[in-house]
């Protein structure tokens, strides 16, 4: 083989175990094989659990301890790794494999100032004096493209954005030229804009310096954006592999199809996501049950306004306990102003911190506006509020692993509201109320017996929506409902939100960063930035012919499957 | 910072404030101070006339104010007990117990850091094993048992060290130090180690358990997987996390080492604050159980303060901003 | 999956025998009437023919006394057990008291936060400036000056268990609230406003039980400490007197007699206390390793 083609990373059958303490052996990945050229960028994806996590850890050397690489090898720019020490003997992380980390706000030490962090490598693996580290140091923040390199040179991690942090963790990966790269997602923390220009940095960088990159994503948008080639991994096991076009418009295996069908489309509103469906005679029975007694079930019209929301203004801070001192006030949404018709699904969407789950907090009555108003069915809304509009809004939030209280039964959880708001006659009756509530979002009955840990995160999120479903609300606000989820949870659980609020009339708002969920779930959706609202029309309208500057660019820039490879994979 | 530091000069006045509170009403209603002051058989109009020189016939707040006044001028009025001003009588006693609190101090850092740390590192070596129990024995024992123990093997049984007092003392001005004669360090041994124990295993685990917080952290895994050496990640970056709650923690422990102080104090006889505390609490000699709290008020917000401006300079984030 | 398993094992061989120490020793304690061979209360029980003998298992022991007698001729096994009673009784009364104050208070300022907050934290950062010791010494001198000496007899155990309570009420106040505030940014309490319950029902079904574990913990590791607060507090002769004696008071009795030989009226005392300590601090730790989430996660 020749140098310009030998591959920086050739994987052949590994395998990683991790023996538990019932002496079973866990197998985390199993058999993979994996190989990466020069100036490749080969993406690994798969849900949680499928292991590609694993993998790039096995070759950063970062197995977390009884977690041993029991099979196989992995040959780096032509060195063998030591597989009978299991660890990366031979192959020295940092010197022969970079590594970029999720998060920037976590992955650089508070303590020490960039220059520091970038040139101790440098100083160790390739025994450079500090000038000539410091010199290198310079090149690698010009190269990934931080302004004023000199100074920022001096600065402490918290004195940079996000963007610039994970730009500094990119530089420090390169700085004694690795020709392997692992990112393990190096854009999930990053907002779309700052994740486009990462994303571009890290092809260019490949490009022009012939790095290979492993990138560990669950992001197929990202996939399609920037890797060549693509390894699809479920349960420890590869099940396609291929070139990144490929894999993504005609996947062969029945695991691939199904994952790709479920990332939800960017460019065409489905009515469902084409995932299996989970309803059953029981499913079905249990929501005519709902739908009965679900009161406000086709009263009014379409266009009568259930939520009107004027001027909203929340500021943060500025309550100070000492008298005369003015504490910083931070303005997180500035004058918004939208309705909510009765039935529909309105959605916010915006990037991180543009004020969207504050006003969602607000109307929900978590947090109180500093100025205009909130009108819920004739009745404005302020700091305390009638137990009757309580119980009409309801909410389901983003974490499913924290919605649910870990020491409450499932059916006490979903039963408490029931009775607190005395829609049941005694307890017997509110337990038979959640159990129907629980074939209706599709979950077996005896569900109820059981605490929140038994559940994954998607089964536990349907529990949180039928415990919000309880108080028989006229209005819903989800917030980031799916964002915690794999995608083809997600997909079934945004199936679900539909046929409920088709059944019971609910209206909903609907609060995400992702705008193929919007497009898909929302009838109008309002965008926000930096706490406005900078564009509101009809979901269709917005997507095909945007009118705001701000809401073009998120749309240029949210990866997308269908925006690098065209429609061509509505057929899986 | 400025911010930061305003709020920690407020919280410092408020005990300041609340403690000579504390004082002053010790000083006004505990006790009768006119009974300590006058002979035995004094007659009303005796009586009377000590109360109008202590200016105890003044409305309260004026009598507070007074108080105040001579707190801030060092007068902390006078002991019952010894008839002498309490500032000459703390005064005097301040070498004892800031010698014995050095060094017990600089005892229990310079091995509590080392073995806090080996404890997170190596948690199933033979050292960390048998520290890890010691500490809880350690904890267990209380600083008097502790102190017995000692004296009853050291000075009772092997007759090698003594079991009170300071030994001999030199004079650096109006400084009595026990550090320049034989007599003098012999008596140190044991109550520094006393009171050290106490320190050391407090320290220890404080240290362990920020070590293993710090190495779980992405910055150090990112370290990790850049390939620096295992004893500089620990020894200069970890190690420089895992310290800075330490100093928290020591202004905060102030109080308990001058606790530990008092007890150590009282069971060498060693003739510190603390144990002209411990005799005033039985006397009861009120003016120096006031004086003394002021004290101990005083050198908490003093030493917290310390804490908060030397962290300005190893945190990086609260330099700038 | 293996968290799980490694959870449902065995506690390690000191956590059971802590426990089984601490079991015998509370049975000792709630029986000792029974068991105990004399009444040290009453004079007629014991005589001065009978005073300063070694323990049975030592020259010119007497099998009478396992432990020997002290100064005045009481047997020291029941001296002890007796001593044992009081220490425990007042350490149980005011981590009971501090818990219950501690607890209130900090889900109260970890619920509603803002100036509640402030004002419960600001109270707590000023108890903490003092520590224990030292506060239960000024109370002490305190109530010496105001109260005659009968009343102060009486009032005892109930002016430490309040000057041991009054400091340590802030560690229960602030796990409590920073565990509050965790729990309140936690979707399930959130959802709970949402829902509309009251603050009172939202705290004490919602939060209340998923703190408690961190309470109990600290709860045994302040028992621990409550004792030896007492036991210092009365070996420096700010706590329970001669006539009452708890443990702390017989090691300060058995301090006069150290360096005449009689080493056994301070040691003995001293072993209890530091077998009863050991024990709890053994249980205490284990509990906070099992409940810590940080090492859990590992």
């Amino acid at each position: 083989m020749t140098e310009t083609t030998r591959p920086v990373l050739d994987i052949r059958n590994l395998r990683v175990e991790y023996p538990l303490a019932n002496g079973d052996t866990l197998v985390a990945v199993k058999d993979i094989d994996l190989t990466i050229r020069p100036g490749e960028i080969h993406a690994l994806v798969g849900e949680s659990g499928a292991g590609k996590t694993t993998v790039g850890n096995a070759l950063m050397g970062l197995l977390q301890a009884p977690g041993k690489i029991a099979a196989g090898s992995i040959v780096i720019a032509g060195k063998e790794i030591d597989l009978r020490t299991g660890r990366t003997e031979g192959i020295v992380p940092g010197r022969d494999v970079g590594a970029i980390f999720q998060d920037p706000m976590t992955s650089l030490n508070p303590l020490f100032t960039v220059e520091s962090q970038l040139c101790e490598g440098m100083l160790t693996h390739l025994k450079l004096s500090s000038r000539e580290a410091k010199a290198r140091a310079l090149d690698l923040m010009r190269a990934v493209g931080i302004p004023e390199p000199e100074r920022r040179l001096g600065s402490y991690p918290h004195q940079l954005s996000g963007g610039q942090r994970q730009r500094v963790v990119i530089a420090t990966a390169l700085a004694c030229n690795p020709q392997l790269i692992v990112a393990d997602e190096p854009t999930t923390a990053l907002d779309v804009s700052v994740q486009a220009q990462i994303l571009k940095l890290i092809r260019d960088l490949a490009d022009e310096r012939g790095v290979g990159v492993l990138l560990v994503t669950h992001n197929m948008g990202v996939v399609a954006e920037i890797a060549d080639r693509v390894t699809i991994m479920q349960n420890g096991a590869v099940v396609e592999t291929g070139p990144t076009r490929t894999v993504l418009t005609a996947p062969k295996a029945p695991y691939a199809r199904t994952l790709i069908a479920a990332v939800p489309p960017i460019d065409a509103r489905l009515d469902r996501l084409p995932v299996p469906s989970e309803e059953t005679q029981v499913t079905l029975d249990a929501r005519a049950s709902v739908r009965r007694k679900s009161a406000r079930a086709e009263t009014g019209s379409r266009e009568d306004v259930v939520l009107s929301v004027r001027d909203l203004a929340v500021e943060y801070g500025g309550r100070s306990l000492l008298p005369g001192r003015k504490a910083s006030v931070f303005k997180a949404v500035k004058g918004v102003s939208f309705d909510v018709r009765r039935g529909e699904i309105f959605g916010l969407v915006g990037e991180s911190g543009c004020g969207k789950t504050t006003v969602a907090n607000t109307i929900a009555g978590l947090v109180t506006q500093s100025a205009g108003s909130i009108d819920f069915q004739g009745t404005a809304l302020g700091a305390r509020r009638e137990k009757s509009i309580r119980q009409s809004l309801q909410m389901v939030f983003q974490d499913p692993y924290s919605a649910l209280n870990p020491r409450l039964r499932i059916n006490a959880a979903i039963a408490e509201p029931i009775l607190f708001y005395k829609l049941a006659a005694n307890a017997q009756e509110a337990r038979e109320d959640a159990r129907t509530l629980l074939e209706a979002v599709g979950l077996p009955s005896d569900a109820g017996a059981r605490f929140a840990h038994a559940f994954s995160g998607g089964q536990r999120q349907r529990i949180a929506i039928a415990r919000a479903l309880g108080p028989r609300p006229s209005l819903l606000i989800c917030d980031e409902p799916t964002s915690a989820l794999d995608v083809s949870v997600q997909a079934q659980l945004l199936n679900l939100l539909k046929d409920l609020r088709d059944l019971a009339g609910l209206s909903m708002l609907f609060i995400s960063h992702d705008l193929a969920v919007i497009r898909q779930m929302c009838d109008r959706v309002a965008v926000m930035k930096a706490g406005e609202i900078v564009e509101l029309s009809e979901t269709e309208t917005l997507f095909t012919a945007p009118k705001h500057e701000y809401t073009r660019e998120l749309l240029r820039l949210a990866p997308s499957v269908e925006r690098i490879f065209g429609r061509q994979l509505a057929s899986a | 910072m400025i911010r930061l530091f305003s709020v920690r000069l407020l919280q410092a006045i408020v005990v300041m404030v609340a403690v000579t509170a504390i004082a002053f009403f010790m000083f006004r209603f505990v006790g009768d101070p006119v009974a300590s002051m006058v002979r035995e058989g004094a007659t009303q109009a005796e009586k009377d006339a000590v109360r109008v020189a202590l200016g105890l016939d003044k409305p309260v707040f004026v009598q507070f104010a007074t108080f105040v006044g001579q707190v801030l001028t060092g007068d902390l009025g006078t002991s019952y007990r010894y008839q002498q001003p309490v500032t000459t009588l703390l005064l005097s006693r301040l070498p004892a117990t800031l010698e014995l609190v050095m060094v017990a101090t600089v005892l229990a850092l310079s091995l509590g850091i080392p073995l806090g740390v080996l404890c997170a590192l190596k948690p199933k070596a033979f050292l960390s094993r048998f520290t890890q129990s010691a500490t809880l024995v350690g904890i267990s024992m209380p600083t008097f048992v502790t102190g017995l123990l000692l004296i009853l093997i050291f000075a009772v049984n092997l007759r090698w060290l003594p079991s009170s007092g300071r030994g001999d003392l030199v004079d650096i001005g109006p400084w009595q130090t026990g550090f320049l004669s034989l007599s003098g360090l012999k008596s140190l041994i044991l109550p520094s180690i006393t009171l050290a124990l106490f320190q050391l295993t407090l320290i220890m685990r404080l240290v362990r358990s920020e070590m293993i917080d710090v190495l779980s952290s992405d910055y150090i895994r990112f370290a990790f997987a850049r390939g620096l050496p295992r004893t500089y990640i620990y020894g200069r970056l970890a190690l420089r996390n895992a310290l800075m709650p330490v100093v928290t923690v020591t202004g905060l422990q102030i109080g308990q080492l001058i606790a530990f102080a008092i007890v150590t104090e009282t069971v060498f006889q060693w003739p510190g604050m603390g144990l002209l505390f411990t005799n005033a609490v039985g006397y009861p000699d009120v003016p120096v159980l006031a004086a003394y709290l002021l004290f101990v008020g005083f050198l908490f917000v003093m030493i917290n303060m310390i804490v908060d401006i030397l962290y300005t300079f190893i945190d990086p984030r609260l330099r700038t901003r | 999956m293996a968290t799980q398993s490694l959870m449902r094992r065995l506690p390690p061989v000191s956590v059971i025998i802590a426990s089984l120490v601490l079991l015998i020793m509370l049975i000792l304690v709630i029986f000792a009437p029974l068991i105990a061979p004399m009444d040290p209360r009453d004079v007629a029980s014991y005589s001065l023919m009978d005073m300063e003998i070694p323990p049975a298992f030592m020259d010119g022991g007497d099998p009478r006394f396992l432990l020997g007698t002290d100064n005045q001729g009481r047997d020291l096994v029941s001296v002890i057990l007796f001593g044992l009673r009081i220490s425990v009784l007042i350490g149980l009364g005011a981590v009971v008291f501090a818990a219950m104050l501690g607890v209130v208070l900090g889900l109260v300022a970890g619920f509603f936060g803002g100036v509640v907050d402030g004002i419960v934290m600001r109270i707590a950062d000023i108890f903490v400036s003092f520590p224990t010791i030292l506060v239960a010494l000024l109370i002490s001198g305190i109530t010496r000056a105001q109260l005659s000496a009968e009343t102060m007899l009486a009032w005892a155990p109930l002016v430490l268990i309040f000057s041991i309570a009054i400091n340590e009420w802030v560690q229960y106040a602030r796990t409590v609230r920073a565990s509050t505030m965790v729990e309140i940014a936690r979707d399930y309490v959130r959802a709970a406003k949402v829902i509309g319950l009251p603050a009172p029902r939202i705290m004490g079904r919602h939060i209340l039980p998923n703190i408690m574990s961190s309470v109990m913990v600290i709860a045994t590791i302040n028992l621990a400490g409550a004792i030896l607060t007492e036991a210092t507090l009365s070996f420096l002769g700010a706590g329970m007197p001669p006539t009452y004696p708890s443990l702390g008071t017989l090691i300060r009795i058995g301090n006069q007699f150290l360096f005449s030989g009689l080493w056994w009226i301070a040691v003995m005392p001293a072993t209890v206390l530091v077998v009863l300590v050991l024990a709890v601090n053994v249980i205490g730790d284990y509990l906070r390793d099992h409940f810590n989430p940080k090492l859990m996660a590992r």
